[in-house]
């Protein structure tokens, strides 16, 4: 540590070249801390406690084939099974068909199932109570202003109604928030509506139910019961495909975008430009130095804390350059999403996103540093002193 | 006066590729404690290879070099800086000091290879500096100082850590004739009173006129020695 303050002196000998050198690496790390807490949200996605305990059953073929309401009742007789509650995509919009809005015909006993949605008993009661009525996330309702007591007009893009028109109408009486923030971002976005108004108003669903969603009394029983559930529609027209929440969406996002391979590779860009940029600052940096670290030999320094010093050098500049662009993600983050009105939900950096950052900090200064260092350590002093 | 610095039978052989070059051949010297000795000769004729081998910052192909009864020329490399450290003080004819720190922490750098800590660090440099008579250019960076101060500088560092033996490399080389006689001055108060054994080369007969003594090398062989004072 005494040696510090050389380090520190070493590396900003040439101010330009190292601010210019800072100002990549804070660049790369902030892109790192951005996409990979990105990664981790999605990766955090249908993780919570409470979602090992739920088990979704689907068609096994598609998921918008649809199953019949009957099966439920048997559902609920599956040993292991504590509640069974089921669900149907209404496939809505607002105003016009591109604001999509994640709408959801839904058992009455739904919400229920779900204890990380948070609303407040009297909008709990209200919702039960009103066969009209319907619920909307926190952040859907704030994007489009929709207070309680609105009529929310709604567009189907499947289902009509009795008259024949795919424009709907509910009356909203509950906001629903989640509990946690960081996973929220599913459930500030939803829009519940009553099943019964839903199955009773159009003609076209008939009794059908497009996923059941179980709670098993035992964490542990949660595969045998899956294989249970979908044992009572083997070799049926409705088989069905039964997996826990967090498989589930893990799938389902996979089709989607497969986040990790994305962001694995963008970063490995990043940080293969990172390497050879830094790796010329450093080369050049101790190349310059020849004569200085000569006379550091000459002193009494050993060869092995000329290399200790290098490399110190090189992981300090990561160091500082890393810790600055995930220290501008963390504060950024915050921001930006309040200020968006939580219409972007950037995710704050979390530990394994410190962790990794900074392993990757240190690794990336120890590679960078390791052949000037090496050279350095190697230097012959009297020719050194010799070429002045 | 006993022996400081004894070399016998000392050769020193550079190989350039396939090509061996012998720079040394065959020494023996003595140089007493206490003495300043000036080193003088042609171009080309082995000066700082000898006084390299002096100061440990190289070792002989052949024979042995001991100082203050210390066979240097065994120690392997990571001994050698040590024994460097705590026994010899170089000055150089390029002052090469580290642009990026201030005088005071110039001198303290020998320190940081001591058990001293960052209180008697400063105190130290500080009385070095004082000794060389820069203690108002402590926090002055090399760029703002003089040729004479910045060599001057550097002879505070060479002296920071109390070493026996100082080993100086055409110390006035670079400078006017004022600067370089105030650093001849200071060479000889470090010898005089400080009892520092002092090795210079020069090729200046002039500065070799503040020395005790004067030996001449020529083609690596050392040629009748003139005795001055
Ligand atoms: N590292 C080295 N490798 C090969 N040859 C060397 C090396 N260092 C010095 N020499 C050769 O050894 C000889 C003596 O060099 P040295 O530097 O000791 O001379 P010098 O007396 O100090 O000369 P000058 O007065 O010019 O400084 C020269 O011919 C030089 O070319
Ligand atoms: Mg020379």
């Amino acid at each position: 540590m005494k040696y510090f303050h050389l380090i520190w002196a070493s590396l900003f000998r040439r101010k330009t070249r190292t601010i210019l050198t800072l100002v990549s690496i804070v660049a790369a790390f902030l892109l790192f801390g951005l996409l990979d807490a990105v990664r981790d949200s999605f990766a955090q996605a249908g993780h919570s406690a409470a979602g090992v305990q739920r088990l979704q059953t689907g068609s096994r073929l598609s998921f918008i084939q649809t199953l019949p309401q009957a099966l439920g009742a048997q559902i609920e007789t599956v040993p292991g099974v504590k509640a069974v509650a089921y669900a149907n995509w209404f496939g809505g919009a607002y105003q016009d068909p591109h604001k999509q809005v994640f709408t959801f015909a839904v058992s009455p006993n739904y919400l229920d199932m779900y204890p990380e949605i948070e609303i407040s008993p009297e909008q709990h009661k209200a919702f039960d109570e009103t066969p009209t009525g319907a619920v909307a996330g926190e952040v859907i309702a704030k994007r489009y202003g929709w207070k309680i007591g609105d009529k929310i007009p709604l567009q189907s893009q499947i289902f009509p109604n009795k008259e024949g028109s795919k424009n709907w109408s509910f009356d909203l009486v509950g906001i629903l928030r989640a509990k946690d923030r960081k996973s929220g971002g599913f459930f500030d976005g939803l829009f519940l509506l009553h099943w019964r108004n839903f199955d009773e108003t159009t003609p076209y669903n008939r009794g059908t139910v497009g996923w059941y969603v179980t709670r098993v009394a035992d964490v542990n029983q949660a595969d045998r019961v899956a294989k249970a559930i979908d044992a009572l529609s083997a070799n049926s027209d409705h088989e069905t495909k039964t997996q826990t929440e967090q498989a589930a969406t893990a799938s389902w996002m996979k089709q989607l975008v497969d986040i990790g391979l994305l962001v694995g590779s963008i970063m490995g860009a990043v940080f293969f430009t990172l390497l050879l940029l830094t790796g010329n600052t450093m080369m050049q940096a101790v190349r310059e130095r020849t004569s200085e670290i000569a006379v550091l030999r000459t002193i009494g320094f050993s060869s092995v804390s000329v290399l200790g010093m290098v490399l110190a050098e090189s992981v300090l500049l990561l160091l500082l350059g890393g810790l600055v662009g995930l220290g501008l993600v963390s504060v950024l983050a915050p921001v930006i999403t309040e200020a968006s009105g939580r219409v972007v939900n950037l995710p704050s950096v979390g530990a394994s996103s410190w962790i990794l950052g900074l392993g990757l900090m240190l690794a990336i200064g120890l590679l960078v540093g390791a052949l000037p260092a090496w050279r350095a350590m190697r230097l012959n002093v009297v020719a050194a002193l010799a070429a002045g | 006066m006993t022996a400081l610095v004894e070399i016998r039978n000392v050769s020193k052989v550079y190989t350039r590729g396939t090509q061996k070059v012998e720079v040394l051949h065959h020494i023996d010297l003595d140089i007493a404690s206490g003495d300043f000795l000036a080193l003088m000769g042609p171009s080309g004729s082995g000066k700082t290879t000898l006084l390299n081998l002096i100061g440990g910052l190289d070792s002989p192909t052949e024979g042995s070099v001991t100082v203050a009864g210390q066979r240097i020329d065994k120690l392997g490399q990571g001994a050698l800086s040590k024994w460097r450290a705590s026994n010899v003080g170089f000055i150089f004819q390029v002052y090469n000091l580290l642009p990026m720190l201030s005088a005071q922490k110039n001198v303290e750098l020998p320190l940081l290879l001591t058990k001293f800590g960052a209180a008697q660090r400063r105190k130290n440099a500080a009385i070095a500096l004082q000794l060389v008579g820069l203690a108002d250019r402590a926090t002055h960076r090399p760029t703002e100082l003089s040729g004479g101060q910045q060599q001057r500088v550097a002879i505070a560092r060479a002296i920071v850590s109390d070493p026996m033996l100082l080993v100086c490399d055409e110390p006035t080389g670079d400078l006017d004739r004022q600067s370089a006689e105030d650093v001849l001055r200071l060479l000889q108060t470090l010898n005089r009173d400080h009892g520092k054994t002092i090795v210079m080369v020069t090729h200046d007969p002039k500065a070799a006129e503040y020395a005790r003594h004067t030996l001449h090398l020529d083609k690596g062989t050392l040629v009748e020695a003139a005795q001055a004072a």
